[in-house]
């Protein structure tokens, strides 16, 4: 593995939401920090800096992590997906966000980009998921806002909509 | 979805950019280039006079600016001004004391964070502590050490209230029934912390600010004058979107003032993002608040009076607008119960702990704990029903409005009513049967319940109501709520609406366009409404603000007004157009048109540009251009009385909670099975916003009642800050609710609704407690109802019938960070070997890991810099120890302690040699205590971390003074992250 310098800036290159980009980051710093700061990706949002609410979570390849607990020249090569990838390829609010606007998921909306990446992971890889499931994921999160209720309800939905269609499609 | 919009669940338009991760929080918004990055050194004890604060080294450090200290904040500001006269300053950085772990005491401005962050690592401060007061009770004895040299005692303020005739009440009772409670310190944290930009404009001498703050504006005023500027000199803007805030981000406004200063001194733009650990140990809390309180009951279980007595713990200071926090609900003392007879005896105090601010349910929770408890206790030594006694005792329906005993109008309700519809549609026999079941099981089971009245849109001047009528006749009344909104057309025809709501993630901006699409006829989607709002540009004034549920009532209000100011001049320009009587003139599907004829219609936009395009045209008295604002206020709101009554808000809902809970007999973790919440908040604007602010109320409140605390050692440690310390409930906590609705409009506000966000942070924590009551047959009267302390509730009193016997309020958090410990090691050397080793300064410094250098002081005492690091902070320590009681080789104590910006701590230990066949057993026993952000952040960790670092400690002392003995060259031990930790205690030589 390649030494850093903790003095100097390193050439950090990775894929995010598609697209090819690159900046310098010295080596301690946080990777939610050069989203957010160096690349002005904010939808990102940062609300412990240590580990605990979720705020900061994206999708590192495939893999919902926690971006303020991972530096930046980590994600070198990586294939990132934020929030601001979410959206469906028109660009309008895939069926996740749409559900989660019927059903008030969100009222600030601070913990809201979090949560969508943890829940686009749980949708892809465990669509048969049930609500204590669902829970489970959502408990690596903290919404001061809403409850909860509405992103479980809207997780189900989505999931027993998305059954129908590949249902339909058979 | 069609017109009328009121009372519909419109999704809401905030979401359209949130959901895309577009929100424009504070932290998202462009800087003006040349911005710099401020970190604030906080202290690490709870009170301690400052002797000297040393910056040279933070200057010199690469990419440092500024570094400001309190003297600075004695040339640039003046101290904050409170509602309560008292010589206790409070300044924006600590001056000469500090007084809670966490106070800014310096403020490095450096080119980023991370640079800023290195530099506070550099200034020494030197402290001499002071004995710290944690427990209200004892700081309000007269013989505690004063916070405040110069006032009379740590109780700053006290008055006594008596309306009717209690002591007649009370003498004449049939039963008397008191409990005594400690209501905790929480917060409910919103995720996004504080931020501030600020710049100072030294040719003009005007402040430029953003900042997340959410209100009241009374502190702009406070904010203005710290600074020393006339108010239009302190601009003030806030950010279009908000990540939550609950009331905690009025505690904001000593940092505008503290990055105001910053930014003067240091001459460019200055940032600051509060980071969690700040945000928890020092932003704000809600008071701690100690009652007694006394309910006169006659033999019917009729409530003839109440008598409390309240001792609020403030913390360190006074921090505008407390003592709010105790007034807010002085009108409604007597919650949903109709009570003539009242006494309230008010103290406030100053302890060791972070200022006190807002907090959702404000002063709600503080009485309702113990009035709602009190009933259950009645209702149990009554042998009545506890439902049947609150029902017995309801404000009655038709003497709505009803005025309180202490003055509140309470304006709409139907109490009975509602309440009976909680246990009907909530399914109550169900839950009853379903308790007895468990009960016949031998399961933990229990049912709660709460009523409350939830007031909103304070009175400007209920905090008056803490001066004597004469003080107040000297100052002058205040009185009264304003609230202010603009809708105005542009030259296309499009509205714009602008308020000085100041939201936090509510969705003001969809419940408005509501409002306004109804007042003109047009489709919400066409409106738009801005929620970022600037103090120089924007109609606000001293109400203005997130706070006291006032929107859904007051601000609605205001732009119903202003809409409808506009609706009449548009009728007037319109009729001359249409060529019809403004009486016929009708608004709807975005037109204006002739009512009996539809078909004569003009688009809205058509006169609305007219009144731009050609003011010649349009009626005089129509006038020209489009743009209202309506400044609203209630008559009912009024200054409080010679008698001391006070309406002390504009409107008050209802609301009626019943619980179940089951707790685990092993573990003693409370699940909630059932919640049934029911809401009289008047007429509803959108339901489906307002089931929202019912559900966060609730898991806010179910944190309070169940996980969450900010919790203090005995010292004035601050315990709890990481959100692993500190536990918001997460989706696996927080249950679905049954939320059910009445809907009585008030009288007074222009669209009969009232605010509905804050009732649960009053009505849960106690409905909780009594279900936990009532499950595990104890008295409760503190929360939060953690396992252990449930726990140690059932376990104390399980040897005595604990029915009879009240466990007493909280008792002072125990020792804290106080770190004991014992054991023994074997080392395969001669006791004198060992000995060698420990009295030998080189060797020594190469046992003590991560010691850079050590230096020996002369008479067994040493001074040791070594580096640290434990859970997720490190840092540098300077540590000195003596060796006292020299006794060779047999034994010796060390005393001493380590400083530095990670925290301080004071320990002993003793260490005795004795001689076994295999060499030398090393006994040792140590008591250290810690304080400052390890204490904070690292609690979970440090028992472990401390047994592992004794361990480590011991091997390099084996092999050291195995080297000894044998004559090998030593090999340097190993300079673990860990194995520092044992220099931090103090415990190495
Ligand atoms: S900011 Fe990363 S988990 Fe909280
Ligand atoms: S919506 Fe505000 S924190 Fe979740």
């Amino acid at each position: 593995m390649q030494r850093l310098d903790a003095g100097l800036r390193h050439r950090v290159r990775f894929l995010l939401n598609g697209r090819a980009v690159e900046g310098d980051a010295e080596p301690r710093m946080l990777a939610s920090d050069f989203l957010r700061q160096v690349l002005g990706a904010t939808g990102t949002h940062v609300g412990c800096e240590h580990g605990v609410c979720g705020a900061c979570t994206i999708r590192i390849d495939g893999k919902a992590q926690r971006t303020c607990l991972t530096f930046a020249v980590q994600l070198d090569d990586c294939r990132l997906e934020t929030i601001e990838g979410l959206t469906d390829d028109k660009g309008d609010l895939n069926d996740l966000q749409t559900a989660f606007r019927r059903l008030h998921a969100l009222q600030c909306g601070f913990c809201t980009p979090g949560i969508l990446m943890s829940l686009d992971q749980l949708l892809e890889e465990e669509p048969e998921a049930d609500e204590v499931r669902i829970r489970d994921v959502l408990s690596g999160h903290i919404c001061r806002c809403t409850g909860y209720q509405g992103m479980v309800d809207a997780t189900l939905e989505v999931m027993a909509a998305r059954r129908n269609a590949a249902g339909g499609e058979e | 979805m069609e017109a009328p919009w009121l009372g519909k669940s419109l999704e809401r338009v905030e979401d359209l950019s949130l959901l895309r991760g577009q929100g424009q929080f504070a932290d998202d918004l462009a800087t003006p280039p040349g911005t710099c990055h401020a970190a604030f050194l906080r202290s690490p004890l709870a009170h301690a006079k400052i002797r000297s604060v040393n910056i040279h080294q933070a200057l010199s450090m690469a990419g440092v600016v500024a570094v400001i200290t309190g003297a600075d904040i004695l040339a640039h500001s003046k101290p904050f001004i409170t509602g309560v006269k008292v010589e206790a300053p409070h300044y924006a950085l600590a001056t000469d004391r500090v007084r809670y772990v966490g106070e800014p005491v310096a403020i490095v401005i450096a080119a980023n964070r991370y640079l800023a962050e290195d530099a506070l690592d550099a200034i020494e401060v030197e402290y001499a502590a002071l004995e710290a007061l944690v427990d209200p009770a004892e700081a309000a004895a007269d013989t505690a050490t004063k916070l405040h040299p110069s006032t009379d005692g740590n109780v700053l303020h006290e008055r006594s209230f008596r309306y009717g005739n209690p002591e007649d009440a009370f003498t004449k009772a049939a039963h008397v029934v008191e409990t005594s409670v400690h209501y905790p310190r929480n917060s409910c944290t919103p995720m996004e912390c504080y931020v501030v930009v600020a710049r100072h404009n030294a040719g003009e001498d005007l402040f430029e600010v953003t900042a997340n703050f959410q209100g009241p504006y009374t502190l702009h005023t406070i904010m203005a004058r710290s600074l020393k500027v006339p108010g239009n000199r302190l601009r003030l803007k806030t950010p279009p979107d908000s990540g939550g805030s609950f009331g905690v981000k009025q505690g904001i406004f000593p940092y505008v003032v503290a990055l105001g200063v910053a930014a003067r001194v240091a001459g460019c733009p200055v940032k600051w993002v509060e980071d969690r650990l700040e945000h928890l140990s020092a932003a704000t809390s809600a008071t701690n608040r100690l009652t007694t309180l006394k309910g006169a009951f006659d033999e019917n279980g009729r409530l003839l009076a109440l008598d409390y007595d309240q001792l609020e713990d403030c913390g360190a200071y006074l921090r505008a607008p407390e003592p709010a926090t105790i007034y807010r609900m002085h009108g409604n003392m007597t919650g949903a119960y109709d009570i003539q007879d009242l006494a309230i005896r008010n103290r406030v105090v100053v302890t060791n702990k972070t200022p006190t601010g807002l907090m959702r349910g404000f002063g709600g929770p503080q009485i309702y704990f113990p009035l709602e408890r009190l009933m259950d206790l009645a209702a149990k030594k009554l042998a009545i029903d506890p439902l049947e006694l609150r029902r017995r005792n309801l404000v009655p329906t038709e003497a709505m409005p009803y005025t309180t005993a202490s003055g509140a109008l309470l304006d709409s309700g139907d109490y009975t009513r509602s309440l009976d519809r909680a246990v009907e549609e909530g399914g109550l026999s169900e839950l009853i049967a379903r308790r007895d079941a468990a009960r016949t099981q031998g399961r933990l089971y229990g049912i709660g319940y709460a009523a409350v009245v939830e007031p909103s849109i304070s009175n400007m001047g209920y905090i008056t109501t803490l001066l004597t009528p004469e003080q107040r006749e000297k100052a002058g009344p205040k009185n009264g709520a304003l609230a202010t909104a603009t809708v105005s057309f542009d030259p296309s025809g499009s509205i714009t609406v602008n308020t000085s709501s100041v939201p936090q993630g509510q969705g003001h901006r969809t419940v408005l366009s509501q409002v306004v699409a109804d007042a003109l006829g047009v489709h919400p989607s066409t409106i738009v409404v801005s929620s970022d709002h600037d103090t120089n540009k924007d109609p606000w004034s001293i109400a203005s603000g997130n706070y006291a549920s006032r929107f859904a009532g007051a601000v609605t209000g205001a732009a119903h007004k202003a809409a409808m100011k506009l609706r009449e001049r548009l009728t007037r320009i319109a009729a001359a157009d249409l060529n019809i009587p403004v009486e016929e003139v009708e608004f709807g599907g975005g037109k204006v048109y002739a009512r009996g004829n539809p078909d004569n219609a003009l688009p809205i936009a058509r006169p609305a540009a007219k009144a731009h395009w050609s003011p010649l045209s349009v009626p005089d008295e129509a006038g020209v251009g489009l743009r209202e604002t309506a400044i609203w206020t209630m008559p009912e709101l009024t200054e409080p009385d010679e008698a001391d009554r006070i309406n002390s808000s504009g409107s008050y809902g209802f609301i009626f909670d019943i619980c179940g809970v089951e707790i685990d007999p092993d573990t003693f973790a409370v699940r909630i099975d059932k919640y049934v919440t029911m809401h009289d908040a008047g007429r509803l604007l959108n339901p489906m916003l307002a089931d929202g602010q019912i559900r966060g109320g609730f898991s806010n409140a179910l944190g309070a009642a169940l996980y969450e605390e900010l919790a203090y050692a005995a010292d004035g440690s601050f315990l709890s800050g990481t959100f692993v310390d500190y536990l918001p409930p997460t989706a696996v906590e927080v249950p679905d609710l049954v939320i059910l609705h009445d809907q009585s409009p008030s009288p007074f506000t222009p669209l009969g609704s009232k605010g509905l966000g804050e009732g649960n942070c009053m009505s849960t924590p106690v409905c909780i407690a009594n279900a936990v009551a009532d499950a595990v047959d104890r008295d409760i009267t503190t929360l939060p109802l953690t396992r252990s302390r449930l726990a140690g509730l059932v376990m104390a009193t399980e040897a005595e019938d604990a029915r009879s016997v009240p466990v007493a309020p909280a008792p002072p958090p125990g020792e804290g960070h106080a770190l004991r410990g014992e054991g023994s090691t074997m080392v395969p050397a001669s006791p004198a070997d060992v000995w060698a080793v420990i009295l030998d300064e080189e060797k020594l410094a190469s046992v003590i890991p991560g010691c850079h250098e050590l230096q020996n002081l002369g008479d067994n005492a040493y001074r040791a810099d070594v580096t640290l690091g434990i859970g997720p902070v490190k840092g540098r320590f300077r540590a000195e120890v003596v060796l006292l009681d020299l006794d060779e080789p047999r034994s010796l104590r060390l005393v001493g302690g380590a400083s530095g910006p990670l925290g301080i701590s004071q320990g002993e230990g003793h260490v005795t040699l004795v001689e076994t066949p295999e060499g030398t057993r090393v006994d040792y026993h140590y008591a250290v205590r810690i304080s400052g952000k390890v204490a904070a952040v690292g609690s979970r960790l440090i028992d472990g971390a401390a047994r592992t670092l004794i361990n480590s400690f011991f091997k390099h002392l084996v092999s050291q003074t195995t080297n000894q003995a044998t004559g090998q060259t030593e090999t340097a031990p190993a300079q673990g992250l860990f194995a520092r930790i044992l220099a931090f205690f103090g415990i190495t030589s």
